[in-house]
Protein backbone atom coordinates (compact mmCIF):
# COMPACT_ATOMS: atom_id res chain seq x y z
CA UNK A 1 0.00 0.00 0.00
CA UNK A 2 1.30 3.41 -0.88
CA UNK A 3 2.08 5.88 1.88
CA UNK A 4 1.84 9.51 1.02
CA UNK A 5 4.45 10.75 3.41
CA UNK A 6 4.70 14.36 2.41
CA UNK A 7 2.74 17.14 0.81
CA UNK A 8 5.39 17.67 -1.85
CA UNK A 9 4.81 14.17 -3.22
CA UNK A 10 1.05 14.77 -3.16
CA UNK A 11 1.59 17.88 -5.24
CA UNK A 12 3.58 15.89 -7.80
CA UNK A 13 0.82 13.29 -8.04
CA UNK A 14 -1.92 15.91 -8.32
CA UNK A 15 -0.02 17.45 -11.24
CA UNK A 16 0.02 14.10 -13.04
CA UNK A 17 -3.71 13.93 -13.65
CA UNK A 18 -4.21 17.06 -15.70
CA UNK A 19 -7.50 17.64 -17.44
CA UNK A 20 -7.65 16.16 -20.92
CA UNK A 21 -8.36 18.79 -23.58
CA UNK A 22 -12.00 19.85 -23.27
CA UNK A 23 -12.74 19.05 -26.94
CA UNK A 24 -11.58 15.45 -26.49
CA UNK A 25 -13.78 14.99 -23.45
CA UNK A 26 -16.77 16.51 -25.20
CA UNK A 27 -16.26 14.26 -28.26
CA UNK A 28 -16.09 11.19 -26.02
CA UNK A 29 -19.24 12.28 -24.21
CA UNK A 30 -21.02 12.67 -27.52
CA UNK A 31 -20.11 9.12 -28.57
CA UNK A 32 -23.57 7.63 -27.97
CA UNK A 33 -25.11 10.20 -30.34
CA UNK A 34 -22.32 9.65 -32.87
CA UNK A 35 -22.88 5.89 -32.74
CA UNK A 36 -26.60 6.36 -33.33
CA UNK A 37 -25.78 8.47 -36.40
CA UNK A 38 -23.35 5.80 -37.60
CA UNK A 39 -25.89 3.01 -37.16
CA UNK A 40 -28.58 5.03 -38.90
CA UNK A 41 -26.36 5.82 -41.90
CA UNK A 42 -25.18 2.24 -42.25
CA UNK A 43 -28.76 0.92 -42.02
CA UNK A 44 -29.87 3.39 -44.68
CA UNK A 45 -26.96 2.47 -46.93
CA UNK A 46 -27.89 -1.20 -46.63
CA UNK A 47 -31.53 -0.54 -47.49
CA UNK A 48 -31.14 2.18 -50.12
CA UNK A 49 -28.89 1.39 -53.08
CA UNK A 50 -28.93 4.95 -54.43
CA UNK A 51 -27.85 6.32 -51.05
CA UNK A 52 -25.11 3.74 -50.83
CA UNK A 53 -23.84 4.65 -54.30
CA UNK A 54 -23.83 8.34 -53.36
CA UNK A 55 -21.86 7.54 -50.21
CA UNK A 56 -19.31 5.52 -52.14
CA UNK A 57 -18.94 8.28 -54.73
CA UNK A 58 -18.41 11.14 -52.25
CA UNK A 59 -19.01 10.25 -48.63
CA UNK A 60 -18.74 13.68 -47.04
CA UNK A 61 -20.77 15.43 -49.71
CA UNK A 62 -23.51 12.80 -49.64
CA UNK A 63 -23.82 12.96 -45.87
CA UNK A 64 -23.81 16.75 -45.75
CA UNK A 65 -26.50 16.80 -48.44
CA UNK A 66 -28.62 14.53 -46.26
CA UNK A 67 -28.18 16.74 -43.20
CA UNK A 68 -25.66 14.59 -41.32
CA UNK A 69 -22.66 16.15 -39.65
CA UNK A 70 -20.54 13.18 -38.62
CA UNK A 71 -17.05 13.73 -37.22
CA UNK A 72 -13.85 12.39 -38.75
CA UNK A 73 -13.88 9.12 -36.83
CA UNK A 74 -17.43 8.28 -37.82
CA UNK A 75 -16.57 9.11 -41.44
CA UNK A 76 -13.56 6.79 -41.28
CA UNK A 77 -15.68 4.00 -39.81
CA UNK A 78 -18.40 4.39 -42.41
CA UNK A 79 -15.78 4.36 -45.16
CA UNK A 80 -14.32 1.12 -43.81
CA UNK A 81 -17.76 -0.40 -43.35
CA UNK A 82 -18.89 0.46 -46.89
CA UNK A 83 -15.75 -0.84 -48.54
CA UNK A 84 -15.85 -4.06 -46.53
CA UNK A 85 -19.50 -4.82 -47.31
CA UNK B 1 -21.31 18.19 -8.47
CA UNK B 2 -23.73 15.89 -10.32
CA UNK B 3 -25.72 13.10 -8.69
CA UNK B 4 -23.63 10.68 -10.66
CA UNK B 5 -20.27 11.88 -9.40
CA UNK B 6 -20.92 10.16 -6.05
CA UNK B 7 -21.87 6.83 -7.63
CA UNK B 8 -19.45 3.95 -7.12
CA UNK B 9 -17.85 2.69 -10.33
CA UNK B 10 -20.00 -0.44 -10.50
CA UNK B 11 -23.29 1.48 -10.25
CA UNK B 12 -22.08 3.99 -12.81
CA UNK B 13 -21.24 1.21 -15.27
CA UNK B 14 -24.68 -0.35 -14.80
CA UNK B 15 -26.33 3.01 -15.46
CA UNK B 16 -24.23 3.48 -18.61
CA UNK B 17 -25.18 0.03 -19.81
CA UNK B 18 -28.85 0.94 -19.33
CA UNK B 19 -28.32 3.83 -21.78
CA UNK B 20 -28.25 6.67 -19.24
CA UNK B 21 -26.58 9.59 -21.05
CA UNK B 22 -25.72 11.46 -17.84
CA UNK B 23 -24.01 8.36 -16.47
CA UNK B 24 -21.93 8.09 -19.63
CA UNK B 25 -20.94 11.77 -19.30
CA UNK B 26 -19.81 11.09 -15.75
CA UNK B 27 -17.87 7.97 -16.74
CA UNK B 28 -15.97 9.96 -19.37
CA UNK B 29 -15.39 12.78 -16.88
CA UNK B 30 -14.22 10.36 -14.18
CA UNK B 31 -11.68 8.54 -16.33
CA UNK B 32 -10.67 11.14 -18.92
CA UNK B 33 -7.67 12.40 -16.92
CA UNK B 34 -6.59 8.83 -16.24
CA UNK B 35 -6.65 7.76 -19.91
CA UNK B 36 -4.94 11.01 -20.90
CA UNK B 37 -2.21 10.56 -18.28
CA UNK B 38 -1.50 6.97 -19.31
CA UNK B 39 -1.13 8.03 -22.95
CA UNK B 40 0.83 11.22 -22.42
CA UNK B 41 2.76 10.57 -19.20
CA UNK B 42 2.96 6.80 -19.20
CA UNK B 43 3.69 6.24 -22.88
CA UNK B 44 4.75 9.74 -23.87
CA UNK B 45 2.61 9.81 -26.96
CA UNK B 46 2.39 12.99 -29.00
CA UNK B 47 -0.82 14.99 -28.55
CA UNK B 48 -2.01 13.81 -31.96
CA UNK B 49 -1.48 10.13 -31.16
CA UNK B 50 -2.84 10.62 -27.65
CA UNK B 51 -6.05 12.07 -29.08
CA UNK B 52 -6.52 9.04 -31.35
CA UNK B 53 -5.89 6.70 -28.43
CA UNK B 54 -8.19 8.69 -26.17
CA UNK B 55 -11.14 8.60 -28.57
CA UNK B 56 -10.53 5.00 -29.51
CA UNK B 57 -10.39 3.89 -25.88
CA UNK B 58 -13.71 5.57 -25.07
CA UNK B 59 -15.27 4.11 -28.21
CA UNK B 60 -14.15 0.64 -27.13
CA UNK B 61 -15.43 1.23 -23.61
CA UNK B 62 -18.80 2.29 -25.00
CA UNK B 63 -19.08 -0.62 -27.42
CA UNK B 64 -17.73 -3.30 -25.09
CA UNK B 65 -19.26 -2.33 -21.77
CA UNK B 66 -21.43 -5.44 -21.98
CA UNK B 67 -18.34 -7.65 -21.97
CA UNK B 68 -17.08 -6.35 -18.62
CA UNK B 69 -17.45 -9.22 -16.15
CA UNK B 70 -17.04 -7.25 -12.95
CA UNK B 71 -18.56 -3.78 -13.13
CA UNK B 72 -16.54 -2.55 -10.18
CA UNK B 73 -13.33 -3.46 -12.02
CA UNK B 74 -13.90 -0.87 -14.71
CA UNK B 75 -10.74 1.10 -13.88
CA UNK B 76 -8.24 -1.75 -14.39
CA UNK B 77 -10.16 -2.68 -17.54
CA UNK B 78 -9.84 0.87 -18.86
CA UNK B 79 -6.16 0.90 -17.93
CA UNK B 80 -5.61 -2.32 -19.85
CA UNK B 81 -7.50 -1.05 -22.91
CA UNK B 82 -5.49 2.17 -22.84
CA UNK B 83 -2.11 0.47 -22.42
CA UNK B 84 -2.84 -1.91 -25.30
CA UNK B 85 -3.95 0.90 -27.54
CA UNK B 86 -0.85 2.96 -26.64
CA UNK B 87 1.40 0.02 -27.50
CA UNK B 88 -0.42 -0.34 -30.84
CA UNK B 89 0.12 3.36 -31.52
CA UNK B 90 3.81 3.07 -30.75
CA UNK B 91 4.34 -0.03 -32.84
CA UNK B 92 2.43 1.40 -35.79
CA UNK B 93 4.72 4.41 -35.71
CA UNK B 94 7.78 2.17 -35.45
CA UNK B 95 8.93 4.47 -32.71
CA UNK B 96 12.64 5.18 -32.80
CA UNK B 97 14.28 4.31 -29.54
CA UNK B 98 16.55 7.04 -28.29
CA UNK B 99 17.87 4.82 -25.52
CA UNK B 100 18.07 1.17 -24.75
CA UNK B 101 14.54 -0.24 -25.08
CA UNK B 102 14.64 -1.98 -21.71
CA UNK B 103 15.54 1.26 -19.98
CA UNK B 104 12.76 3.05 -21.78
CA UNK B 105 10.20 0.41 -20.86
CA UNK B 106 11.34 0.53 -17.25
CA UNK B 107 10.87 4.31 -17.23
CA UNK B 108 7.40 3.98 -18.72
CA UNK B 109 6.46 1.38 -16.19
CA UNK B 110 7.61 3.69 -13.37
CA UNK B 111 5.50 6.49 -14.82
CA UNK B 112 2.50 4.18 -15.05
CA UNK B 113 2.91 3.34 -11.38
CA UNK B 114 2.85 7.05 -10.63
CA UNK B 115 -0.35 7.42 -12.68
CA UNK B 116 -1.98 4.69 -10.58
CA UNK B 117 -0.90 6.47 -7.39
CA UNK B 118 -2.15 9.74 -8.80
CA UNK B 119 -5.56 8.21 -9.41
CA UNK B 120 -5.73 7.06 -5.80
CA UNK B 121 -4.90 10.61 -4.72
CA UNK B 122 -7.56 11.97 -7.05
CA UNK B 123 -10.15 9.63 -5.54
CA UNK B 124 -9.17 10.76 -2.05
CA UNK B 125 -9.49 14.36 -3.21
CA UNK B 126 -13.17 13.62 -3.79
CA UNK B 127 -13.54 13.18 -0.02
CA UNK B 128 -12.52 16.78 0.71
CA UNK B 129 -14.74 19.86 0.67
CA UNK B 130 -15.61 21.34 -2.72
CA UNK B 131 -13.44 24.37 -1.89
CA UNK B 132 -10.40 22.21 -1.20
CA UNK B 133 -10.96 20.10 -4.32
CA UNK B 134 -11.26 23.21 -6.40
CA UNK B 135 -8.23 25.06 -5.09
CA UNK B 136 -5.91 22.02 -5.22
CA UNK B 137 -7.03 21.14 -8.74
CA UNK B 138 -6.62 24.70 -9.97
CA UNK B 139 -3.15 25.09 -8.47
CA UNK B 140 -1.64 21.68 -9.22
CA UNK B 141 -3.49 20.17 -12.18
CA UNK B 142 -4.41 23.33 -14.02
CA UNK B 143 -1.26 25.32 -13.19
CA UNK B 144 -3.24 28.41 -12.24
CA UNK B 145 -1.33 31.20 -10.48
CA UNK B 146 -2.26 32.53 -7.04
CA UNK B 147 -3.53 35.67 -8.78
CA UNK B 148 -5.82 33.75 -11.15
CA UNK B 149 -7.16 31.53 -8.37
CA UNK B 150 -7.80 34.56 -6.17
CA UNK B 151 -9.59 36.40 -8.97
CA UNK B 152 -11.74 33.44 -10.04
CA UNK B 153 -12.68 32.33 -6.54
CA UNK B 154 -12.94 35.91 -5.25
CA UNK B 155 -10.67 35.35 -2.26
CA UNK B 156 -7.62 37.37 -1.15
CA UNK B 157 -4.48 36.18 -2.96
CA UNK B 158 -2.54 36.41 0.31
CA UNK B 159 -4.56 33.51 1.69
CA UNK B 160 -4.05 31.11 -1.24
CA UNK B 161 -0.78 29.55 -0.04
CA UNK B 162 -2.16 28.84 3.42
CA UNK B 163 -5.40 27.43 1.97
CA UNK B 164 -3.40 25.10 -0.30
CA UNK B 165 -1.25 23.96 2.62
CA UNK B 166 -4.34 23.30 4.74
CA UNK B 167 -6.07 21.37 1.98
CA UNK B 168 -2.95 19.30 1.27
CA UNK B 169 -2.74 18.41 4.95
CA UNK B 170 -6.39 17.28 4.84
CA UNK B 171 -5.72 15.28 1.71
CA UNK B 172 -2.82 13.57 3.40
CA UNK B 173 -5.03 12.71 6.39
CA UNK B 174 -7.65 11.37 4.03
CA UNK B 175 -5.13 9.10 2.34
CA UNK B 176 -3.63 7.95 5.60
CA UNK B 177 -7.13 7.11 6.82
CA UNK B 178 -7.66 5.01 3.72
CA UNK B 179 -4.38 3.19 4.17
CA UNK B 180 -5.02 2.42 7.82
CA UNK B 181 -8.70 1.61 7.82
CA UNK B 182 -10.79 -0.60 5.57
CA UNK B 183 -10.35 0.48 1.99
CA UNK B 184 -13.09 2.83 0.90
CA UNK B 185 -13.62 1.92 -2.69
CA UNK B 186 -15.88 3.75 -5.06
CA UNK B 187 -16.26 0.57 -6.96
Amino acid sequence: MTHFSNEERLGVLLRLLRPAPAGWVRAAQELPAARRTFDEIVARAEADIAFRKALLADLEHALTAEGYEPDRRVLDEIRVRLTND
Amino acid sequence: MSTYSALPDGDLVRACRAGDADAWNELVERFSRYVYAIAVRGFRLSEEDAEDVFQDVFTRIYLRLDTLRDDSAVRPWIAQLTRRRCLDALSSKGREMSADEDTLMAEESADLTDVEEAFAVREALGGLSDNCQDILDRFFAQDQSYRTIAAELEIPSGTIASRIARCLARLKEQLEGRNQGPERSRG
